[in-house]
């Protein structure tokens, strides 16, 4: 997840999304330094951490992913993780991790700067390497971490006692983080948030599903740049109005037959796996070169939350892709492969991602034998740009290509 | 009409002339790969023995790693690809293809009408290829082609624990070390190939008749181990390394 997203070098339309989006972020990046430079204390934040409870509590936080991600897609993965990997952190450890540790030591990074935390919110529902990465910021910083455990759901839906576990935790972390910072939590204030926080939702997820279209009026790849705004300013008017843009511009792409993907959509995959962000380029060049379109993705799904109260954000937070059951976590797949009508799977095993790569195996697997599609995997790695071959990845997507074309009734 | 299919490996490059999109006219295969002048040499030759002209050529396709690379090429296509149309050119009953190549280790399955259905590949490591044959081969100070002789003459496998070539390397040394037998040590290393190659083969299903295609095919104490792992014989074919050029021959016929 992030923004990777170079600086374009022609000027944007202010009233267009990809501005507004643009703008969303970097405001968030100077909120947040603003905040520090006033005195206020503030957060590194894991992705899947309610972001509605710093918007109702009035706290300033940014997310390490986010900023990981950045880095590595302008060029400096590497440099960081062997700042990192010299101080004894194995290189088998996840890229984010090392770039935040590294960011950490440092203290500035040019190519996606943040202020250095006074506390650290932690959520393992997106994986468990987090935790001993955000404990080894707190000890090194000298500073509290507030740790929410959500465990991996072995079941198929989320039970009310994993609801009332998680929600006790919630609870104990709203209070110390009014002791941390001085701030109040309002019922009032979280009703407002909520509901802007569901507008949002709503629209990322109306707009996302737009991918439907034959042929789609977007590409893929742009849901991974427009997803750092649903990951860092979900419950903020500023956010509901972007996406509502976003929505607008692509139903009106729908209807004059325009789309972002610059190239004739000839074939409609499932991307899965975080981006190989070091490689940005050559991986989506790879693809568009070759009229592949990226119309399919968990990601959508994976920061669209809808609820009605506390319990139900509880509930939506338990149940991201990352902590849901290998049948859910399918299903859940295999339904946006048949609305979306992809052709192929192409999976990124991602170096730094041992959990999701390791489940991808059988889920693959089964996705390809249930949806009778085609399935390639690639090695990679979100951040770290040494576990990448373009040869490798050229062959397993052509090969993709050559089946997904004889599987059309092309000539074999 | 003559089709020419030119396959750029990572170590050799392979050339198959066919005529009339059946008969196979010439081969040739020269020990350089990409990034040399193999290409142009096995093109040469491969002209020489079919006593052609390149004008008499009606349409050239490339596979492999250096496909791009190969100018005036009317096409190129996969080496996943080539090799499932090249075997079920001469193999018509073959199901899995497992094709070891320089670099890669690739295991496919055909539908009955020869069509690749699916495929896997080796992760980002040379274990289980070409390479790593070749690796093992220099340390034992042998000809990659006398690996099958030694590995034949093995009274005791010496298990080859570690996956990775470097890690492998110094474990080999370690054995030599401890006086092992040589052909021991070789019948070890062809098992490892076999083993880490046979679990990509049980991902994605071994359906018979299985072949093996690639330059690693040629050698026989691979294949025996192979054939171990999987519990199944394995078919062979002398053309085995010229698969992927014959698939490019024939796709060029296709296309011309």
């Amino acid at each position: 997840m992030g923004e990777g997203e170079k600086k374009p070098k022609f000027a944007v339309d202010p009233n267009s999304a990809k501005f507004k989006l643009n703008e969303i972020v970097a405001k968030h990046y100077k909120e947040v330094q603003e905040a520090k430079d006033r005195g206020e204390k503030i957060g590194w934040c894991a992705s899947n951490f309610p972001q509605e409870i710093f918007q109702t509590l009035g706290i300033k936080v940014c997310y390490p992913e986010n900023q990981a991600a950045a880095i590595a897609a302008r060029g400096a993965g590497q440099r960081l993780c062997e700042i990192s990997e010299a101080e004894g952190y194995s290189n088998d450890i996840c890229a984010y991790a090392r770039i935040s540790l590294a960011h950490m030591m440092v203290g500035e990074t040019p190519e996606q700067n943040m202020p250095l935390p006074d506390f650290v919110l932690c959520c393992n529902n997106i994986c468990n390497c987090m935790i001993k990465w955000y404990e080894n910021i707190a000890k090194e910083l000298n500073i509290p971490l507030i740790l929410i455990d959500i465990p991996f759901n072995p079941d198929y839906e989320v039970s009310d006692a994993q609801v009332a576990y998680v929600k006790s935790q919630f609870l104990a972390a709203i209070e110390q983080l009014e002791e941390i910072t001085g701030k109040k939590w309002s019922d009032e204030k979280f009703k407002e948030i909520m509901e802007i926080s569901n507008r949002t939702s709503r629209a990322w997820l109306e707009a996302t599903a737009y991918t439907k279209y034959t042929p789609s009026p977007l590409n893929g790849f742009d849901l991974l740049n427009h997803m750092a705004v649903a990951v860092c300013a979900r419950g903020t008017v500023e956010a509901a109005e972007a996406f509502e843009t976003l929505l607008e511009e692509y139903k009106k792409a729908v209807e004059e037959g325009t789309s972002t993907f610059r190239a004739e959509e000839k074939y409609r995959i499932m991307f899965e796996g975080i981006a190989c962000w070091p490689h940005l380029r050559t991986t989506a060049t790879g693809l568009k070169s070759r009229g592949i379109n990226m119309v399919a993705t968990i990601y959508a799904d994976a920061f669209g939350f809808i609820y009605d109260d506390f319990d139900g954000l509880i509930r939506a937070y338990c149940n991201v892709p990352n902590a849901m059951n290998l049948e859910h976590a399918r299903d859940k797949r295999e339904a946006i492969v048949k609305n979306t009508n992809t052709e192929g799977l192409l999976v990124h095993t991602n170096r730094s991602c041992k959990l999701w790569s390791g489940f991808m195996y059988e889920m693959s697997r089964q996705i390809g034998e249930d949806c009778q599609i085609p399935v390639t995997s690639f090695d990679g790695d979100q951040a770290d740009p040494r576990n990448f071959s373009e040869a490798q990845y050229e062959t397993r997507v052509q090969g993709l290509t050559e089946i997904m074309e004889s599987n059309k009734g092309g000539k074999d | 009409m003559f089709t020419l299919g030119v396959d750029i490996g990572s170590t050799t490059s392979k050339a198959v002339i066919l005529k009339d999109g059946l008969e196979i006219l010439a081969t040739s295969l020269i020990k350089a790969g990409t990034g040399t002048d193999g290409p142009g040499r096995a093109i040469e030759a491969v002209l020489a023995e079919g006593n052609l002209r390149p004008e008499e050529i009606a349409s050239v396709y490339a596979t492999g790693y250096g496909r791009k690379l190969l100018k005036n090429a009317n096409g190129e296509m996969s080496e996943l690809s080539c090799h499932a149309r090249g075997v079920h050119h001469l193999l018509p009953e073959v199901r899995t293809i497992i094709d070891i190549g320089g670099q890669d280790a690739k295991v496919l399955s055909l539908g009955t009408d020869g069509r690749m259905t699916e495929f896997l590949m080796n992760d980002k490591c040379a274990a289980g290829t070409g390479r790593f044959l070749d690796v093992m081969a220099g340390i034992l100070q042998l000809r990659i082609e006398d690996l099958e002789k030694q590995a034949d003459l093995s009274k005791q496998i010496v298990k080859i624990s570690s996956t990775c070539t470097v890690f492998a390397e110094s474990e080999v040394i370690s054995q030599l070390a401890n006086g092992v037998e040589i052909p021991d040590l070789v019948a070890g290393i062809c098992q490892s190939v076999a083993s880490r190659v046979a679990a990509l083969a049980k991902r994605v299903g071994v359906k018979e008749t299985v072949c093996m295609s690639g330059g690693v095919a040629k050698n026989g104490g691979v294949r025996k181990a192979m054939e171990q792992e999987l519990g199944l014989n394995i078919t062979y074919s002398p053309m085995a390394q010229l698969m992927g050029a014959l698939g490019a021959a024939l796709y060029a016929y296709d296309k011309s």
